[in-house]
């Protein structure tokens, strides 16, 4: 079967279109290894943004101090400037801060190497869209239901937890959903320090095999794929979730 | 750690002319992308309404396959696609890679207004349709003369919130070797040799991006709350 | 300009039976209406009153049976639809009018865009209509700032700028407060008592009877019984008219 897959494809490069990932295993190793290194920083930062998002939103809605400003700043500092140059800062210039490790042969190694600095600040990235995805989802939840809850005896933090918050979350998923398929396309720019993602591989192996156009094309198709599959997921939360006669239909 | 120093903060003022001028170059590839893509985003998003079901067909398409894609990757397509001549009128141009990568920014620009476009005209209530066909306006003129200048508010703030997501993009060109203010701010580092200049330099060029598209989303913030849609 | 078909009418409805997907709103209509008639059209919520309104100035197709308004045959596939909504116009519940246009913009525009009159005579025809729905002031305002009997006025100003012969009105007082009901229909009974043709459908019985030369009653997408006003409203003939009449009245 996998001989037969290989012949089919071998037998299109004749026709001029080349496809080494399907016919050379050591290509096609290596184009998993990338597909794999997105996939699991896209679920890694996807859980980290959401938690932070979380937090930064009870913060913003909760309180009005101090802690709601630093908030405010994360936000602002995090949305309004480039991705690009946070990941840099973080891998180059606190990187440079970190002392040095030495692995099992005694040569100096990184103490946080460029996965987790990439996951750092993929996460802080998308985190501050998320605090505001989720403040706006708590703020058009009408005021009535809150009020309704402290004439009940609620305390402000009760009323937030049992009423505020689910149905928040409800208005948030339509604006979740577009931030997780920025972050899901936002993975790339790890390429810019190394990491072993999708694109980055994928330029090694038009680098060796010089089949760009066809490389760039399997590489849209599959972040269409993905970014199709993380649409469809908030999609079924959002059924799983819904609630008759609630919010817009 | 010596971070914060009188020599490294002379240092890095001797340098900001030079990083000055390249964030001069991302200011100009936003502008060139902000307008090529709304441009091409209006009429594609006018063709994901039409009623001809191939136009509306390969508009959806378009707009699906472009909006999905990563910014970095539609880069390389440019770059690594596009012809790094033109012939025109009997000349010769070299297209410097900066203009390569203006367009490769204006793809994701377009598709993004695409969407934008249809969830403008989709937000303007039926009756206003049916007021006007019942007036005997035929589509065209309804489309153009009733729709389009109500949805010119409502375009706004998501238009202004698409061009802070541009600037904030256009380092990205660094990568593929143009000259802007990130590839400038590596190379004085590196000219420099010494490590403690890195991180008063990226701060400096971090807040040069803050203090351009902070003031954009505020402006942005203040067109939403006038003009929410009655 | 034939003003009357053979037998009368200036509108006819022959059989016209129209489904939304699988829903059959209209069961086969027959109606006849004559030239200065004023006709009320009543029944329950989705007995098809408005549909029948939209079939007649071609706003909703129809699925079977033949429409006429003088001598344009609304059914023709090849109709003329600037011919038709010259000759018929329409005022709507949520009056719809233009809200990036005054108000004398709103009433001018369409005979000078779709018709291609001269701006001057359309300009002072809008003027004294106006006028005659007492806003002569309101001409430069915009319609967000007018209350909504002022709007609902400016909206049958519209449709009586483009000198029609008939006018439909679906349901025109129904999204107003009630104390600007009362305007309202005083602008109708004044076009009525004009000479105009006009079919209301409506939920006001009083204003039916007082106003109507003719009452049609729907039911179930058909018409049920049909009377002067007098007569229909004091003895009902079929009972499910008269079920309906008592909840109503």
């Amino acid at each position: 079967m996998i001989e037969d897959i290989q012949k089919f494809f071998i037998g299109l490069k004749a026709s001029g279109i080349n496809l080494t990932i399907f016919y050379d295993a050591f290509d096609f190793e290596r184009f998993v290894s990338g597909l794999l290194t997105t996939c699991e920083l896209v679920l890694i930062c996807t859980l980290f943004s959401v938690l932070i998002g979380g937090f930064g939103a009870a913060v913003l809605t909760l309180s009005r101090g101090p802690a709601a400003r630093i908030v405010q700043a994360y936000v602002a500092l995090f949305r309004n400037t480039p991705l690009l140059v946070q990941m840099y800062f973080f891998f180059f210039a606190i990187g440079s801060l970190m002392p040095t490790a030495r692995n099992g042969i005694g040569l100096p190694v990184p103490m946080i190497e460029n996965f987790t600095w990439a996951v750092i600040a993929l996460s802080l990235y998308a985190g501050a869209f998320n605090v505001e995805t989720f403040r706006a989802g708590l703020g058009a939840v009408h005021n009535s239901y809150e009020e309704a809850a402290l004439a009940l005896g609620y305390s402000r933090r009760q009323a937030f937890r049992y009423v505020l918050v689910p149905l928040g979350l409800r208005f948030s998923f339509a604006s979740l959903a577009n931030n997780l398929v920025d972050l899901t396309k936002s993975t790339t720019v790890a390429y810019a320090i190394g990491v072993a993602e999708l694109l980055y591989v994928s330029n090694q192996i038009w680098s060796d095999s010089l089949n760009t156009f066809e490389m760039m094309n399997v590489m849209l198709a599959i972040y269409l794929i993905l970014t199709g599959i993380v649409v469809w997921l908030i999609a079924r939360l959002q059924a799983a979730m819904r609630l008759p006669g609630f919010g817009a239909s | 750690m010596p971070v914060i120093d009188a020599s490294i903060f002379a240092e890095v003022l001797r340098w900001l002319p030079f990083v000055l001028w390249g964030f001069a170059l991302n200011i100009l590839m936003s502008a060139l992308a902000i307008v090529v893509g709304t441009a091409a985003g209006t009429l594609l998003g006018l063709g994901q309404i039409s009623i001809l079901p191939t136009v509306r067909g390969a508009s959806r398409i378009a707009t699906q396959l472009f909006r999905n894609a990563p910014w970095l990757v539609l880069l390389f397509y440019c770059i690594f696609l596009m012809p790094y001549t033109v012939t025109a009128f009997g000349q010769t141009y070299n297209v410097p890679s900066w203009l390569r990568a203006t367009i490769g920014f204006s793809v994701p620009v377009a598709a993004n207004l695409s969407e934008i476009v249809r969830g403008a005209i989709g937000s303007v209530p039926k009756g206003q349709w049916e007021a006007a066909e019942a007036l005997g306006y035929g589509r065209m003129a309804i489309l153009f003369r009733i729709i389009l200048p109500q949805c010119v508010t409502r375009m706004l703030p998501p238009w202004m919130n698409l061009y802070a997501l541009l600037i904030t993009a256009t380092p990205l060109a660094s990568i593929v070797g143009v000259e802007e203010a990130l590839a400038r701010t590596q190379a004085a580092i590196q000219s420099q040799g010494s490590s403690d200049l890195l991180i008063p330099m990226y701060l400096g060029l971090l807040l040069m991006f803050f203090l351009y598209a902070y003031p954009i989303a505020r402006i942005s913030n203040a067109f939403e709350r006038r003009f929410r849609p009655v | 300009m034939n003003a009357e078909t053979r037998n009368g009418s200036l509108i006819t409805l022959k059989g016209v039976r129209k489904s939304f997907g699988t829903f059959e709103v209209l069961r086969g209509v027959d109606l006849a209406i004559a030239k200065g008639e004023v006709v009320a059209i009543i029944g329950p919520s989705g007995s098809g009153k408005s549909t029948i309104l939209r079939t007649i100035n071609g706003l909703t197709p129809v699925n079977a049976g033949q429409i006429r308004v003088g001598d344009i045959t609304v059914t023709d596939p090849k109709v003329d639809k600037v011919a038709l909504r010259h000759r018929v116009g329409m005022v709507f519940q949520q009056y719809n009018l233009f809200p990036h246009k005054t108000v004398l913009e709103n009433v001018a525009m369409a005979p000078i865009q779709v018709l291609k009159e001269t701006r001057k005579e359309v300009e002072e025809r809008a003027r004294n209509l106006l006028a005659d729905m007492r806003l002569p002031d309101k001409a430069a305002a915009y319609p967000g700032e007018l209350s909504g009997g002022q709007q609902q006025r400016v909206a049958i100003a519209r449709a009586l700028c483009m000198q029609p012969e008939v006018i439909l009105f679906d349901e025109v007082t129904a999204a107003l407060d009630p104390e600007m009901v009362k305007e309202v229909l005083n602008a109708v009974k004044k076009v009525a008592e004009g000479g105009m043709t006009c079919i209301l459908v409506t939920h006001e019985m009083r204003f039916a009877r007082e106003a109507a030369n003719r009452v049609y009653f729907t039911d179930k997408g058909v018409i049920v019984e049909d009377g002067e006003p007098k007569a229909f409203f004091a003895n009902p003939q079929d009972p499910r008219t008269k079920e309906f009449l008592d909840k109503v009245l």
